[in-house]
């Protein structure tokens, strides 16, 4: 296998060059934390020292727990995560599966909608719709968060390409069963199509925890504040410059998704490989 | 499920099953197509719309007034500016972002042992909330208390304030940018490496190709073509859309140095409600990703070796 691409470099060399750029890579996380460790004098003496003086303090951790309703952010991101995965798959999946293997009026013309919607940034839609739930008075509920991204055509495509590939002697047996069209989507079609799910899934959550551009658009308050917004407000309104407060509720908010990847590392990578394609 | 043997046989439908067949594909997309109209359809248009008016949020009325917001555009000089400075920073990310991804992922592939290691390690930003990680990095350019100059100043050299200088500003979010969009990049050409197969560089070596430049040159880069289109139309397109670090780190400042697009659509439309003028730029910046889309099927392509 080594040379199978006869590289000029030993493979010592190799890994010593990987090492050295991995090790920089992961620099902001070891300083993150880091300073999230130690007491502000020693963060304000600027010392080259990544272990805290003394072992380092919990200080920090505490003083977050006690400043923000810390869970209560996090509850928000799932409550938002969740919400958007579980109504974009109700609404793709049989999308998906009917423009894949059913044959009705209006196909073709709605698969040429969902591909030119995958040319469409959400960030273009958002002004109108800023509007509308200002109107309506949705702004700083969990439905602003959620509504604007139940509808994935990505996922619509995603669904349709893999479904395409399943047999249709699969979905002749489930009819001769005498299973309706509802239920072999959801009993016959879903189970197969888990990979897919799980790779959209994986996606969906990692975008929409990390998204900041339209959660600033739709809340102001504390609230419904997901994740990404909390740490915007715990650093004007109460950290300022202590980096060491700020720097644990960063690692805070940050764990869980980089927790749940290096728990999960393949089905990650995979998930954002096969849909890397709405980026 | 058990499967039925006369599942095997495709038996021509009767009209009934196939206007059952019909509704049912009716009914299974409504939700999908009603959302669709309602969440990206009419949203889409109003937003093409709004464009050609003079709407603000709260004022009283709302008037049609043509190209007016796009002549304005032109003579905007903080709109230039904040193109101008997309521009530079897409210019930067992209192909640092896309050389470092493939020189990383040769490196990677090439290895016996550790390689989940190293995808792992490189891929962590991706899955890391931008917010924090920006104030990582807030922490560790920081002038005074940052460790960047406090290791600078240990080898005798003054940091620029990395942040909050106009000259340094771009630079130091392009280089966040590169860190965060390199691991993404990598496992994307990782998985167009696996795909070609080790026999074709057996075989270019018993013919004679002796040099791993050579080999790359003339089996791994044509085979990696479509690979590299897609991930080059996708890092342009993901760093044109860049926002997080900006708003989060600068506020487009100092002076407008890191004004970006959608900072600007996000500051005229929702700090100062010109929606009207924000959504004039809104279709700039469409303009420039479907622009980037089409790069990508109809220039691009035609060079592609599709192996």
């Amino acid at each position: 296998m080594a040379d199978g691409r006869a590289n000029p470099w030993p493979e010592a060399a190799r890994l010593l060059v990987l090492g050295a750029l991995g090790l920089l890579f992961l620099m902001p996380y070891l300083w993150m934390v880091s300073a999230s460790l130690k007491p502000l004098d020693e963060i304000f003496r600027a010392s080259l020292n990544l272990i805290p003086e003394g072992g380092g303090t919990l200080r920090n951790y505490a003083r977050v727990l006690a400043e923000v309703p810390v869970l209560q952010y996090l509850w928000n991101g799932v409550v938002v995560c969740g919400g958007i995965l579980f109504f974009q798959l109700l609404f793709a999946v049989p999308a998906g599966y009917a423009i894949a293997k059913l044959d009705f009026p209006g196909r073709d013309w709605m698969f040429g909608a969902v591909m030119l919607g995958l040319l469409v940034p959400y960030h273009v839609p958002a002004l109108p719709l800023y509007v509308a739930f200002s109107w309506i008075g949705w702004l700083n509920t969990f439905a602003a968060l959620i509504v604007p991204s139940v509808i994935s055509v990505f996922a619509i495509f995603l669904f349709r390409q893999f479904f395409k590939a399943l047999p249709d002697e699969l979905i002749h047996a489930a009819r001769i069963d005498g299973m309706n069209e509802l239920s072999i989507v959801w009993r016959v079609i879903l189970p197969n199509a888990l990979p897919a799910a799980t790779a959209f899934a994986i996606f969906s959550v990692v975008a929409h925890w990390n998204d900041l551009f339209w959660p600033l658009i739709a809340v102001t308050g504390h609230d419904r504040a997901t994740p990404a917004l909390a740490i915007l407000y715990y650093r004007s309104e109460e950290a300022g410059d202590d980096f060491g407060a700020l720097m644990a509720a960063s690692a805070i908010m940050t764990a869980p998704l980089v927790l749940a990847f290096l728990v999960a590392q393949r089905r990650f990578v995979e998930g954002i490989a096969t849909t890397g394609l709405k980026g | 499920m058990p499967m039925s043997e006369a599942a095997v046989a495709l038996r021509p439908r009767s009209r009934a099953g196939r206007q059952g067949e019909s509704l049912a594909g009716l009914l299974l997309t409504l939700p999908a197509s009603l959302s669709y109209i309602v969440l990206l359809l009419a949203p889409t248009l109003a937003a093409v719309l709004l464009a050609f008016t003079d709407y603000e949020l709260g004022a009283p009325s709302i008037r049609w007034i043509g190209l007016e917001n796009f002549a304005e555009l032109a003579e905007d000089r903080g709109f230039q500016v904040s193109l101008r400075n997309t521009l530079v920073y897409v210019g930067i990310v992209a192909p640092a972002s896309i050389a470092g991804a493939l020189a990383l992922a040769l490196l990677i592939e090439s290895l016996t042992r550790g390689r989940a290691l190293f995808r792992a390690v490189f891929f962590l930003p991706v899955v890391s909330l931008p917010v924090a990680m920006a104030t990582a990095w807030q922490y560790l350019l920081h002038p005074t208390i940052g460790p960047v100059n406090a290791l600078l100043r240990d080898i005798g050299i003054a940091g620029p304030a990395w942040l909050t200088s106009s000259d340094t500003v771009l630079l130091s979010l392009a280089f966040i940018g590169i860190w965060e969009a390199i691991g993404f990049n990598l496992v994307l050409f990782l998985a167009g490496l696996t795909a070609i197969p080790r026999e074709l560089h057996h075989a270019a070596e018993v013919d004679g190709v002796k040099s791993t430049w050579e080999r790359f040159r003339l089996v791994t880069w044509p085979l990696l073509g479509p690979t590299t289109l897609f991930v080059v139309t996708i890092t342009l397109i993901r760093s044109v859309r860049t926002f997080d670090s900006v708003a989060v780190l600068t506020q487009g400042g100092p002076n407008r140095a890191s004004e970006v697009l959608l900072y600007t659509i996000y500051t005229e439309g929702f700090t100062f409600f010109r929606l009207g003028y924000s959504a004039a730029i809104t279709l700039v910046f469409l303009v420039i990703v479907l622009a980037l889309m089409l790069l990508q099927t109809r220039v691009l392509d035609k060079r592609v070796h599709y192996g």
